[in-house]
């Protein structure tokens, strides 16, 4: 009973906190934009707020799926749906991504309800790096923003998927299950169904919703300190330059929709570092690795990134050596 | 943070998205295309907000802790195995859920409070302009005297096609004031494929006519001409296309700032 009435006091102090927090807000709005005046704090705002609106649609629909995935479908399913052998369900996996039409932010989620749900490990992180590089929309804006160059979506198609798998293999061979701490969901157990589908979405948004807003501050910083000269002097460096976009592709965290065309706009640069900038970037960049770490552990974040990072550079390079 | 909490900040952030998206404030951020998904998205928010509350409200009706998510239920862990769960995020207590969900009240203080404006200015001294790409043939510009033509099939169409489909009309550009090589104005708009982020400039440089004498990120309309003249971006040394004034004269900004 204490318990309880402890955690009522809890509970209303925390909504009287945020509606005086907002009050006190809107009565200082005036000089709160003031504050957001210069030139460079502003355009920092207006890509923060625009990374997060352009990733919304994505997140709530990667949210509604998953939450489907762990209510409404039952586990027997992914047992019949992947192969048995979990080296044949990476594979399997990766390509189940192609009908994911989406970016990033919605796979994050959508793997970690996966493996709650008995799916592989392997397979689901196989999965999360497959479905927002290879789905037809990102392929076909591949094909728009290159249009001399139909190879490129050729290469990107192939590069990403030999990363996904690749990456899921090794996870099979090396990976710990304990480097994998999906946050507990005791309200989805025994809960009706309408209740566990509702819970399952407030907490995704809430939890994956926050990391992506560190991810996105994180972005807007670089896209605002990093002047663009510097990349002009890289270009010229074959070696250097697949590195530097690779890095450029984890600091933008540019949606997987859209690298395309910023890829084909940084023209001095030549096909396979532009190549390595596509493979990296739905892969392994900043609001992600600050997604997967909310979703997955930290543990799990500080090894998984960099593997892939690796990997995703040296699949580019060679799809770049054969294709390009 | 406990559920009412979040259910809160929820509802804040869906009607920030519905907020924006029903009115031209989402038009600074992202592509017209997104519209209608942002505003499912911002309803599918709101009505995961009022779902939370009214789940909340009937279990504490019922008034059987056990549908609070308490402690009582986490009987999770015997199905997944090989999974280890993280204790620390969100045991036992409601109120110790996702603290990081506090950080969605940022997007919405920016969205509902400050409303940055679209990129300017500030974009297009930053970084070069944007490489425009061949297209494979140029039909002629529609009728009209002046014509309305955008920057960038401008430029494409001075530097790709030698100005063929320019030459003797009168044309009318659109963009706000940059600065260019040496501090003389230039006329660019923000490139936006997909959001924000990945806006980059696209400049034409103004020669002859009436001094632009206006402060960097006014609004112009300008009249003038083809000119061979062209010239380099001083970030990437990309080429740049000019137009020579005839005239020109502020205008307020365009409901689609971006091209």
């Amino acid at each position: 009973m204490t318990d309880t009435i402890q955690r009522t006091r809890g509970r209303s102090v925390e909504v009287e906190v945020l509606a005086v927090l907002l009050v006190l807000l809107v009565i200082f709005r005036g000089r709160l934009a003031g504050i957001v005046s210069g030139a460079a704090l502003q355009t920092w705002t207006t890509v923060f707020v625009s990374v997060l609106v352009q990733a919304v649609p994505f997140l709530v629909f990667g949210v509604l799926l998953s939450a489907v995935i762990a209510v409404f479908v039952p586990r027997s399913f992914w047992a019949r749906a992947l192969p048995n052998h979990p080296a044949l369900a990476v594979p399997a996996a990766s390509m189940a991504g192609v009908i994911l039409p989406g970016c990033e932010c919605g796979a994050v989620p959508i793997a970690g309800s996966l493996i709650r749900r008995g799916v592989t490990p392997a397979a689901a992180l196989a999965f999360l790096l497959a479905a927002p590089a290879i789905n037809p929309i990102v392929l076909t804006a591949t094909a728009v923003a290159f249009p001399g160059n139909p190879e490129m979506v050729l290469a990107r198609g192939l590069a990403s998927l030999a990363v996904a798998i690749v990456m899921g293999w090794l996870w099979l061979r090396l990976g710990r299950s304990e480097w994998i701490r999906l946050p507990r969901r005791p309200d989805l157990d025994g809960a009706s169904k309408g209740r566990a589908f509702w819970s399952a979405c407030r907490h995704d948004v809430v939890h994956a919703g926050g990391f992506l807003v560190i991810g996105a501050a994180a972005a807007a910083t670089i896209n605002v300190v990093v002047p663009e000269a510097w990349l002009q002097t890289l270009a010229a460096q074959p070696v250097l330059s697949v590195l530097a976009l690779a890095v450029l592709a984890v600091l933008l965290s540019i949606c997987s929709e859209a690298d395309a065309f910023v890829a084909a706009s940084l023209s001095q640069f030549s096909l396979t570092s532009r190549l390595a900038f596509l493979v990296v970037g739905p892969m392994v960049d900043l609001k992600l690795i600050s997604m997967q770490a909310g979703v997955f552990g930290r543990r799990f974040a500080v090894r998984f990134a960099p593997a892939t990072f690796v990997l995703a550079v040296l699949a580019a390079v060679g799809a770049g050596a054969v294709l390009l | 943070m406990n559920r009412q909490a979040q259910a809160v900040v929820l509802f804040l952030f869906g009607g920030a998205i519905l907020k924006a998206s029903l009115t031209d404030l989402y038009l600074r951020y992202v592509k017209e295309g997104l519209r209608p998904f942002l505003i499912a998205a911002g309803a599918a928010l709101v009505l995961a907000a009022i779902m939370t509350l009214w789940y909340d409200i009937r279990g504490a009706r019922d008034g059987d802790g056990a549908h609070d998510g308490d402690g009582a239920r986490d009987g999770d862990e015997g199905h997944d195995g090989d999974v280890v769960h993280d204790d620390h995020d969100d045991h036992g207590h409601a109120h110790h859920e996702p603290r990081v969900g506090w950080l969605l009240i940022l997007p919405v203080l920016g969205l509902l409070l400050v409303a940055p404006p679209a990129l300017g200015s500030y974009t297009a001294d930053q970084s070069g302009t944007v490489q425009i790409g061949a297209e494979s043939d140029y039909p002629p510009l529609p009728d009209g005297d002046p014509v309305t033509v955008g920057l960038l099939d401008y430029a494409s169409r001075v530097i790709y096609d030698e100005g063929r489909s320019l030459e003797g009309r009168r044309l009318r550009l659109t963009g706000f004031v940059a600065t260019g090589d040496d501090g003389v104005p230039m006329l660019a708009r923000i490139v936006v494929s997909c959001c924000a982020a990945d806006g980059r400039p696209i400049k034409v440089g103004l020669t002859g006519g009436p001094l632009v004498d206006v402060p960097a990120g006014t609004w112009l309309e300008v009249t003038g001409r083809y000119t061979g003249k062209r010239g380099k971006d001083p970030v990437n040394q990309a080429d740049i296309a000019f137009v020579e004034v005839q005239q020109w004269q502020p205008v307020s900004p365009p409901k689609q700032q971006y091209e």
